[in-house]
């Protein structure tokens, strides 16, 4: 059996001067390597441009002794234990609403001999254990999957009595599920003893959480006497102010701190908590009423937490060498080249040019919010309609393979969990197993198969041919230093499916386009979903399915607001910053089989786009192509002046026929009519467009993720590489237009 | 899940698979595919890569993440469009109870 090799670094972009550590997991050999490579070209398609990664002269130690690191999936709070006390009365309410009822024994609360839970069938259920006594009570029936439900145990020491209390929200007529307080004796004297409590999980042995719950939880709240099944419905049920404040030791309130990791206990015993692996927030909550959207508005609509087991943030692993990046390192995108006999594992980052260096006044744009985004994705294992949207059998390489039977290494925002939810948060502090050179991948067409980070090599490729210089940084540098992060530039390079964005990123682009700066957007599908960074949570995204658009998981209704920020989620172009606005073209349609040609149109002869034609004759162009055997294609977009294309754009070229995996995108559809493919609708095509922005400014735009595909053909003598190369010359020129 | 039920004696539109299966095709085929390639995720067929752009194996989705894909090792392809077709038959068998064998390719 061949090593398991899998790593993740801290950060994404360095500098010179910055440090960077690599967290490897090593398993099946006795030691891994490492070495440093500029990767150059991924694409080791025979007949493409050819595999180029360039090894860097510097020893980063080792051979390292290979080592397991641990993969522990699933979210949960926990209170440390030096905020708990010991009680021997005591009464405990909660809500939940749970979504995998069934799925096994589930922890709703864990502590001191407590467990709250539920059993395998789904049924509530309370142990309390101590010195080797063990007491159980359990509902007499299953939960309902997906609707509120009040829970609450109560214990009276003095009488050794535990009543268990189960009251759900909503009635049915033929349903009768509640619990109205049953009491049963317990042995012997029992104690809630001190120890760390957790929720949606309990810890093992090992200190390893275990028995995940899939669903929200809602006001957890703890006292120190023994409540009668009446009082115990009352406290459920209180708002904040109205709780009784004797006996009051702890009353968890979600709706506060929402952005944060931190859970806050208002009742003034300062038993806060942390959350783990990033469980879904600003989420509906049992008094949700729908006339509130905006959890910023009515935070006690939003008093829940939704926790799965399969969420995952950070892992947290052992740093297994680190570099500082020496001063002369030039720009680019690198990543630690890790083997072990033949086992490799690349981690891409990027090396960014000192602050206020510009070794180039080209500047490529590592999308990494959009790696982060499909990080690790299912999209061909999850979902058995993949293969008609991509016209041909779905073809798994080592890493599809890898991840279908490792799916610990967490899910991408294109998945559902395991409890059916959509995936909110994406992280890059685990393995990205599909972010490495010469990974191949079923969404990018025949025949190489590429598909974002490797596609966008065939981008860096093309520069490195050129000679010209080129400096490299990335969506997060982008969003935390704004417009900073691309002064000194004249020429901003996108990748080919830049499609994720922050509003910080957005204002940047935009600004530096207002400003005088060039554009050269070479991707399909781009500036389209809203994400969020966090200010403090590193190494993560959020992403909020609102409304519409191409949406493998829906948001649920009331939950269109990010939880980082507060910002509202969804489509960039339902928030007046439609893509055509920055770019001159916006999302038209997609599909996986094939590309597509362009053919020039009127445009393209007009004296203001001379200098993009210049040594170009056809009418057809970008018949040829390595992702699909066309310039257009995969995921294409379209000028549309009513979006904002800028009223004076010039439309150089478009697609003109695609097959019938194309469809029109679904915030097209307003009202669906039986001729939206590929070979019925014209608006099922790429724009290439042109036009020029205030201060001497400009955009080009290819509008199709397949277009970096078309640079290469038997070399660099293709139509498409005269006209990008063209594009480039004009637009590092200081002359404006 | 697709409404379309397939006419099992429509050798055209199998014809037409059979020259090109990734590509344009008539309404007809298309529709064909459609059925073909939905249905349930437990028991797709899928290739996995063996050698990058020259083999692969037929397998089928386990339809539970964490389980391991069922690899039929008998069934090796070289050529991508080979398996297609090989694929097309078995879908074709599965929808419509008959073997499909077109007669030009009879030996």
């Amino acid at each position: 059996m061949s090593a398991i090799l899998t790593a993740y670094c801290d950060e994404i972009s360095v500098a010179p001067g910055d440090t960077i550590r690599c967290m490897v997991n090593c398993e099946g050999a006795s030691s891994f390597r490492a070495e440093l490579q500029r990767i150059v070209c991924g694409d080791e398609y025979p007949g493409g441009p050819g595999y180029r990664a360039d090894t860097i002269d510097i020893d980063l130690g080792g051979p390292f002794p290979a080592r397991r690191q641990p993969v522990r999936p699933g979210s949960y709070a926990i209170v440390p234990v030096e905020n708990l006390l010991e009680l021997s009365d005591f009464s405990l309410t909660l809500w939940i609403w749970p979504t995998t009822p069934a799925k096994g024994r589930q922890a709703l609360i864990a502590a001191g001999g407590l467990f709250l839970g539920l059993d395998g069938e789904g049924r509530p259920l309370v142990e309390l254990s101590a010195a080797g006594q063990h007491f159980a009570v359990r509902g007499t029936r299953p939960l309902l999957e997906r609707h509120w439900h009040l829970l609450a145990v109560s214990y009276n020491a003095s009488r050794r009595e535990l009543t268990f209390l189960h009251r759900p929200h909503r009635r049915y007529a033929a349903i009768a599920d509640a619990d109205a307080g049953v009491t049963r004796s317990v042995a012997g004297p029992w104690r809630l003893s001190a120890g760390p409590l957790t929720m949606a999980a309990s810890l093992a042995e090992s200190g390893a959480p275990a028995e995940h719950f899939n669903g929200k939880i809602e006001a957890p709240r703890l006292f120190s006497a023994a409540l009668a099944p009446d009082a115990l419905t009352a406290v459920a049920m209180a708002r904040e102010g109205d709780l009784p404040r004797e006996g009051l030791q702890a009353a968890w309130d979600f709706s506060q701190a929402i952005p944060s990791l931190r859970i806050h206990d208002v009742s003034g015993q300062e038993r806060h908590g942390t959350l783990v692996n990033l469980p879904a927030r600003a989420v509906t909550g049992f008094r949700w009423t729908g006339e509130c959207q905006n959890w910023t508005e009515r935070p006690d609509h939003y008093g829940a937490i939704h926790f799965h087991d399969d969420d995952l943030h950070d892992l947290g692993w052992s740093p297994s060498f680190a570099l500082t990046i020496p001063a002369g390192l030039r720009s680019g995108v690198y990543a630690f080249r890790l083997w072990a006999g033949e086992t490799e594992y690349f981690t891409p980052f990027a090396v960014r040019a000192p602050k206020g260096v510009r070794r180039s006044k080209a500047v490529f744009l590592m999308p990494t919010a959009s790696y982060m985004a499909y990080a690790n994705h299912r999209i061909g294992i999850d979902y058995s309609t993949t293969e008609i949207g991509m016209g041909r059998l779905v073809e798994l390489n080592p890493t599809d393979v890898f991840k279908q039977e490792h799916p610990e290494y967490g899910l991408s925002c294109y998945e559902n969990r395991n409890d059916g939810s959509g995936v909110v948060y994406s992280s890059r502090l685990r393995p990205i197993l599909d972010m490495q050179p010469k990974q191949r991948l079923w969404l990018g067409g025949p025949p190489s198969g590429l598909w974002q980070f490797n596609a966008d090599t065939h981008i860096l490729a093309w520069l490195e041919h050129l000679g010209d210089a080129y400096d490299v940084v990335t969506d997060e540098d982008l969003h935390r230093d704004g417009p900073g992060a691309l002064e000194g530039y004249r020429v901003l390079l996108t990748g080919t499916h830049p499609e994720y964005h922050s509003s910080a990123m957005l204002d940047a682009i935009e600004g530096f386009t207002q400003a005088g700066g060039r554009l050269m957007y070479l991707g399909g599908n781009g500036f389209y979903w809203r994400i969020a960074f966090h200010p403090e949570i590193p190494g993560a995204i959020e992403l909020r399915r609102a409304e519409g658009g191409i949406r493998p998981w829906v948001a649920e209704p009331g939950e269109y607001y990010h939880s980082f920020t507060g910002e509202y989620g969804g489509l960039w172009r339902r928030q007046n910053r439609a893509p055509n606005r920055i770019a001159g073209v916006g999302m038209a349609s997609q599909g996986f089989d094939i590309s597509s040609p362009y053919v020039r149109r009127e445009g393209s002869r007009d004296p203001r786009a001379a200098f993009i034609f210049a040594g170009v004759e056809g009418a057809v162009i970008g018949d040829h192509g390595l992702i699909g055997g066309g310039a257009a294609g995969m995921e294409v977009d379209r000028v549309d002046f009513l979006l904002g294309t800028p009223p004076h754009a010039l439309v150089l070229a478009s697609s003109e026929r695609h097959t019938d995996c194309y469809m029109l995108a679904p915030e097209e559809l307003g009202d669906p009519t039986p001729d939206i493919l590929g070979t019925d609708n014209e608006l099922v095509r790429a724009d290439m467009v042109f036009f020029e922005t205030p201060n001497g400014g400009a955009v080009f735009s290819v509008g199709s993720i397949a277009y970096a595909g078309s640079l290469w053909r038997d070399g660099y003598d293709t139509d498409i590489a005269r006209i990008t190369g063209n594009v480039l010359k004009r637009f590092l020129d200081p002359r404006p237009f | 899940m697709a409404r379309f039920k397939i006419d099992p004696d429509d050798l055209a539109v199998a014809r037409e698979f059979r020259r090109q299966p990734v590509g344009y095709h008539s309404k007809n085929l298309q529709a064909v595919l459609n059925l073909f390639r939905g249905g349930p995720v437990e028991g797709k067929w899928v290739l996995v890569c063996r050698k990058p752009w020259r083999e692969w194996v037929l397998a089928q989705l386990p339809g539970k993440r964490g389980a391991p894909l069922v690899l039929h090792e008998d069934v090796v392809f070289t050529d991508w469009n080979e398996a297609e077709w090989n694929v097309f038959r078995r879908r074709w068998q599965e929808h419509t109870g008959r073997a499909l064998t077109l007669p030009e390719e009879k030996r």
